[in-house]
């Protein structure tokens, strides 16, 4: 085996230095570097441009490109920023995006976690097949259920004009809806892969079902469920058309990607403001995926197929 | 902002929400436990089942379910909810090539193709170039950063990257100053010219997705025996060869799931659209048109017959991926 390891054609173990194999290894290497560096740069160019341009002052914005403020003499400000934020309500806004995501988030996942415990380990009638259609809803575009539930809303009040008191609960109710499906399929592919023997075990020992639950299930899925939290999240953060059926352009009530998506329209030539408005928006999601980053990519790998 | 009332009304309706809700939740499934435990034993595993996914079909149901069908309704009737039978649908698709729905469900072809097969090609490159490096990780999260911001500053970003001045102007959106300080080319006004404009929109978005099918693809690729790739090279396989017959097969159902994943989301495609163009200039697809139906028509039959065109179009991906689901299900 060794030597089938050292006659390996194509290492530089073996070709001798400035050996034409040695040279042809060397450069392939230089061409994948310079292959790799120049994408992940080509591809971060946008989101650079953007940041640069959002310190810049607009006198310069307007009369050169981003790229020379890279040069000396720099020429940063602040201005774009407090400027935005003292004449939109891009403040109020981000407190919205909130109230908005984080019931948006808890209320699916605490309903599926209970779903998908039964789907996995509890025996009932047509159990797969509802569960096959749960896989088949993830598919239907969301689309197809505004027209019904905006109109029962606005027919029984529950509208964010009307309810003072809770303006989110039509959003909360409907992320509530559209993010089961993809909750309980991703926990139930995690809950079924535990191993049976501690259930089997936990019974006989005496456990009830809730015990089983809260005591084993849920302590070792907590990977699946940071994974999901953080997808949920970053998915009710960023989400544009469900705030905007649901909630509305309003200036008190309005998320961030409302917010900044009437701004690109009233802004018009005022880009310098939105520069800053777009990276202000991208704050939070940047730090939660920063930060946990590991779970958000094990979340991806778990379950593909959300809409 | 208006510090009286959010801190008055708003954040203790949050406060009871994110205690309240799960508390709700929990005591309502301990509730049920208490009343299961009283009844026979041979009843308890049929009905403690259903306690626990009752509230979770009771959403699904609200939801999708039952407004998917009353959409299936609402196609059929005008907006004031008279039977009409298929005009809604005749209005939609009359008038063929560019009246109608048209324009949209053209460019709706545009995304599905353009999009799918660029983001897999990228995704696929980036991640077999990637696996060679030893800084991998780092450039794997530079790609994967656009995929945590939203649609929105997406769209954003790149209509500051497409910015247009005129000919003999300084141009400085990077991608027409690319055109006419390396390229010697005229600048293009990339998001209004109906040539180019859905191009344009169509690389914003693979820019923001791709990051999805590197992690994926990269994922896949980790999966595949090193021994089986060092069997090929030893055969003094090269390194394309290798790619062609080896890594590509196995990979193929990998790329399968993300393909139709990626095909989901071009037809939903909407965001972009929406904050770029507002669905002008001819770069319209069915989301938006559906919403502007809604909204700015009032018009809610045709917007339900747009809803189902779109249904339509993700039915072979649904059936397909049902397909994929139950044959990994088998192999359990």
């Amino acid at each position: 085996m060794s030597i089938a390891v050292a006659d390996r054609p194509g290492t530089a173990a073996t070709a001798a230095r400035f050996s034409p194999r040695w040279i042809s290894d060397r450069l392939s290497k230089v061409v994948l570097h310079v292959a790799v560096i120049g994408l992940t740069a080509a591809w971060i160019v946008p989101t650079a441009g953007i940041l640069v341009t959002s310190f810049r002052p607009f006198s310069k914005i307007s009369t050169s490109g981003w790229w020379t403020a890279l040069a000396p003499s720099f020429s940063f400000t602040v201005d774009n920023y407090s400027k935005v934020l003292s004449s939109s309500n891009l403040g109020q806004s981000f407190f919205n995006s909130f109230m908005i995501s984080i019931p948006g988030t808890i209320i699916p996942i605490a309903i599926a976690a209970f779903a998908a415990y039964a789907f996995s380990w509890m025996k009932f009638w047509g159990r797969d097949w509802i569960f096959l259609g749960i896989v088949g809803v993830l598919a239907i575009p969301l689309q197809l259920s505004f027209v019904p539930v905006l109109s029962f809303f606005v027919a029984h009040g529950i509208t964010s004009s009307n309810l003072s008191w809770a303006p989110f609960l039509p959003v909360w109710l409907a992320h509530t809806g559209y993010g089961l499906p993809f909750s309980i399929y991703l926990l139930a592919n995690f809950f079924r892969a535990l191993p049976s023997d501690l259930f089997e075990s936990a019974e006989i020992d005496g456990a009830g079902t809730l015990t089983v639950f809260f005591r084993i299930v849920l302590p070792l899925s907590v990977p699946a469920l940071a994974s999901l939290v953080i997808f949920q999240f970053l998915w009710i953060w960023n989400d544009l058309l469900v705030a905007l059926i649901y909630v509305g352009g309003a200036p008190e009530v309005a998320p961030l990607t409302v917010t900044l998506a009437n701004l690109t329209n009233s802004l018009g030539q005022g880009y310098h403001l939105l520069t800053a408005a777009a990276f202000f928006s991208m704050l939070i999601p940047l730090i939660v995926f920063l930060s946990l980053q590991r779970y958000f990519v094990r979340g991806i790998l778990a379950g593909s197929v959300k809409g | 902002m208006n510090w009286g009332s959010f801190l008055t009304t708003q954040l203790p309706t949050l406060l009871v929400v994110i205690v309240g809700v799960p508390a709700v939740i929990v005591g309502y499934i301990v509730a049920g436990e208490f009343l299961v435990r009283r009844l026979p034993d041979a009843a308890r595993p049929s009905v403690r089942p259903w306690l626990w996914v009752g509230p979770a079909l009771f959403f699904v149901a609200a939801f999708l379910v039952v407004p998917a069908i009353l959409t299936a309704k609402a196609s059929l009737e005008t907006s004031k909810g008279d039977f009409t039978g298929l005009t809604n649908y005749a209005r939609q698709l009359g008038d063929f090539p560019s009246g109608g729905a048209w324009i949209a469900i053209r460019n709706n072809v545009y995304w599905l193709v353009l999009y799918t097969l660029f983001v897999l090609a990228f995704g696929l490159i980036l991640a077999v170039l990637f696996d060679r490096v030893r800084y991998e990780s780092l450039v794997k999260s530079l790609i994967f950063m656009p995929m945590a911001i939203s649609s929105v500053a997406l769209g954003v970003i790149w209509k500051f990257m497409y910015w247009y001045q005129p000919p003999g102007q300084l141009q400085t959106g990077t991608v027409n100053a690319i055109l006419t300080g390396l390229l010697r080319t005229d600048p293009r006004i990339w998001i209004q010219d109906p040539k180019v404009n859905n191009f344009a929109i169509i690389g914003a978005a693979v820019w923001g997705i791709t990051g999805f099918a590197m992690v994926i693809l990269s994922a896949a690729l980790k999966g595949i025996p090193a021994d089986l790739l060092e069997a090929a090279r030893v055969d003094g396989a090269g390194e394309l060869t290798v790619f062609r017959r080896v890594i590509f097969p196995l990979m193929m159902p990998t790329v399968v799931v993300v393909g139709t994943t990626l095909v989901i989301f071009a037809l939903k495609a909407f965001d972009v659209v929406y904050v770029m163009t507002g669905g002008n200039y001819d770069t319209d697809v069915l989301a938006n048109r559906m919403y502007k139906l809604l909204y700015f028509s009032g018009n809610t039959g045709g917007a339900a017959a747009v809803a189902m065109i779109l249904l339509a179009a993700v039915i072979p991906v649904l059936i397909f991926n049902l397909r994929q689901f139950r044959a990994v299900e088998a192999r359990r």
